[in-house]
């Protein structure tokens, strides 16, 4: 099996014996990938995992000088200035990134991820194109099947069209999730949006099947290419972008499915077996996170939703009684148990350090502090315990929703810091309701619920929340961050 | 067996191995793993590398190359810093 693992270059130059110990290496490569995987399933070695991931990476790197040293020396220096490039611009933006701004860097690294593989593809292609047109000097048209079978130019194709539509479409996400002017965050959906993507999306199919009987026509993967970047834009723009979740994993599985193909190209097994691992990874995010919206992928890709607000309506009648600092604090005071509910507002008003030094001060009244973290809450899977690890809130104390659930009954105050839609019980029992069904946070079950809202605005489901006009709802209205630290100098001075 | 065949059998199995290792990923940690695994599908700088080798420097598809390993070394380095920024923060209990 390891005679496989070369590419067309190499088998040119190289003997059996260099590509065997090539094999292994980019075999031991793909075990430390899986190694380091496997260490991310537990926060303890989480960290090592990383490394151990990171070395595999350098063992790839390194196994591919070896495999082309021995070149001509300019081109390997045009290859150090890339890679100095590259890994410059990489280290400054992961440095400086503020943790708030996960999603979009995330977004951005699937983006070049996606492109590299679009470049890789479409470069091998031409260079295998050059070969075949210079070999004895004048005959112009030798077929480049002779080097490239089928299935190459199939995974040419694919890994073209893959990598061009998570190009666009990460980028397409960047920008919703910026905040950018000239993209809105509102799904942006027109007539025959849905048959043009259809079209797109069959076309350039057909067109890398064309490749395949016509394969030195270079022009085809180019129009593959321009279809592919502008089904990425098609795709995403139509997402509202509080469904970004979803697309960022989603996105990150095509990335990692491109790097795949790509694999398939060059004949390069640590390729295949790593992009498999990425693709598999964001296609289980994905569907936790639909899941957690009870929502199909269809429903999320296609369904537009987060675009107009429902205003008016039916919903949830009564008046929600708004609660001052002093006499929120003082029912805080005398708590026993107090559960935190994160959600986006959180970190759309960088509150997480205030609530760290809010929970500090009620643990300094030997109240117990847990949070509930829904799968869903922020704008990534995850985001939620990002931002409150920068805060250094102990990871033993964010839960999510199965653990969490049940200890709301026995909670004193449950206090919502700008999460909406998934503490609304409507979820539970109201069939009209257009989120019923998807798995909530049972806040209503505590003792005392206390919402930080800055207006009575519905959530992004364009709902009322019909937890805000129960009995035992507070409202607290202002700023997350202003109300959280109100708070604590008011119980502080208590 | 041909190359392709073998090819698409490390594919399934590599997909198989990954649906198993990834759902043992706790919620708490799925920020950091879709930013590692990110860093990962930078494995594409390898295809890179390979495509921007060339004897005849001055061709096309070696350009597409040496951008090729723009991309994928960005998507690397970030990847794994930001990634290895994240791990650091998280703290138990104990070691504060």
């Amino acid at each position: 099996m390891l005679h496989t693992i070369y590419t067309t270059q190499t088998t040119l130059t190289l003997g059996m014996h260099k590509a065997d110990w090539l094999g292994l290496t980019y075999l031991l490569a793909a075990v430390l990938f899986y190694l380091g995987l496997k260490m991310l399933s537990k926060v303890t070695t989480a960290r090592r995992g990383n490394m151990v991931s990171a070395l595999g990476m350098l063992v790839a790197i390194a196994a591919t000088f070896f495999q082309i040293s021995g070149g001509t020396a300019i081109s390997l220096i045009w290859i150090g200035i890339a890679i100095l490039i590259g890994a410059t611009a990489g280290a400054m933006l992961a440095v400086r990134v503020p943790m708030t701004g996960m999603p979009e860097m995330v977004a951005l690294l699937n983006g070049c991820g996606g492109i590299a593989s679009l470049l890789v593809a479409c470069g091998d292609y031409l260079n295998k194109y050059n070969m075949s047109h210079e070999i004895n000097g004048v005959v112009a048209y030798i077929d480049v099947l002779q080097y490239a079978g089928w299935d190459v130019l199939l995974a040419t194709g694919l890994a073209t069209l893959i990598g061009g539509l998570t190009f666009t479409g990460s980028l397409v996400a960047y920008a919703k999730l910026a905040g950018s002017k000239f993209i809105p965050d509102a799904p942006v959906q027109f007539v025959g949006q849905k048959v043009l993507i259809a079209v797109l999306l069959l076309g350039s199919l057909a067109l890398a099947g064309v490749l395949i009987s016509k394969p030195d026509a270079w022009y085809i993967l180019v129009i593959v290419a321009l279809m592919a970047l502008i089904l990425g834009i098609l795709l995403v723009i139509g997402i509202g972008g509080a469904d970004m979740p979803v697309v960022i994993a989603l996105l990150n599985s095509y990335s990692g499915i491109a790097a795949s193909m790509a694999g398939f190209v060059l004949n390069n097994s640590a390729l295949i077996i790593t992009g498999a691992l990425v693709g598999a990874s964001g296609i289980i995010l994905t569907n936790i996170m639909c899941k957690a919206m009870n929502r199909s992928l269809m429903n999320v890709l296609f369904g537009g939703v987060g675009g107009a607000v429902a205003g008016g309506g039916k919903g949830p009648e009564g008046e929600a009684r708004a609660f001052s600092i002093e006499d929120a604090s003082i029912i805080l005071d005398a708590a026993r148990s107090v559960i935190i509910v994160p959600g986006y507002g959180m970190a759309v008003a960088q509150a997480q350090h205030a609530v760290k030094e809010f929970a500090q001060q009620l643990e300094d009244r030997s109240i117990d502090v847990k949070y509930a973290i829904h799968p869903v809450a922020g704008r990534m899977p995850g985001h939620m315990n990002v931002l409150l690890a920068e805060a250094d809130v102990p990871y033993e104390q964010l839960l999510d929703l199965e653990q969490v659930n049940p200890q709301f009954e026995q909670c004193d105050v449950a206090l919502v810091i700008g999460a909406n839609d998934v503490t609304n019980p409507a979820a539970r029992h109201d069939t009209t309701s257009p989120i019923y069904g998807m798995p909530i946070l049972d806040v209503d079950k505590a003792r005392t619920v206390f919402v930080i809202k800055r207006s009575m605005n519905p959530g992004f489901a364009g709902i009322q929340n019909e937890l805000y006009f129960t009995e035992n709802t507070g409202m607290i209205f202002g700023d997350a961050k202003k109300v959280v630290s109100e708070l604590s100098t008011e119980l502080a001075a208590n | 067996m041909d190359p392709f065949v073998i090819n698409i059998v490390i594919f399934v199995l590599a997909i198989a191995l990954g649906v198993e290792v990834i759902t043992k990923v706790p919620s708490t940690l799925h920020t950091p793993l879709m930013s590692g695994s990110n860093a990962i599908s930078g494995i594409t700088i390898v295809g890179a590398l390979l495509a921007s080798f060339s004897e005849t420097f001055f061709a096309f598809g070696v350009l597409l190359g040496f951008l090729a390993v723009i991309f994928a070394t960005f998507n690397v380095v970030g990847g794994y810093v930001v990634t290895n920024r994240m791990l650091e923060m998280f703290k138990g209990k104990d070691s504060k």
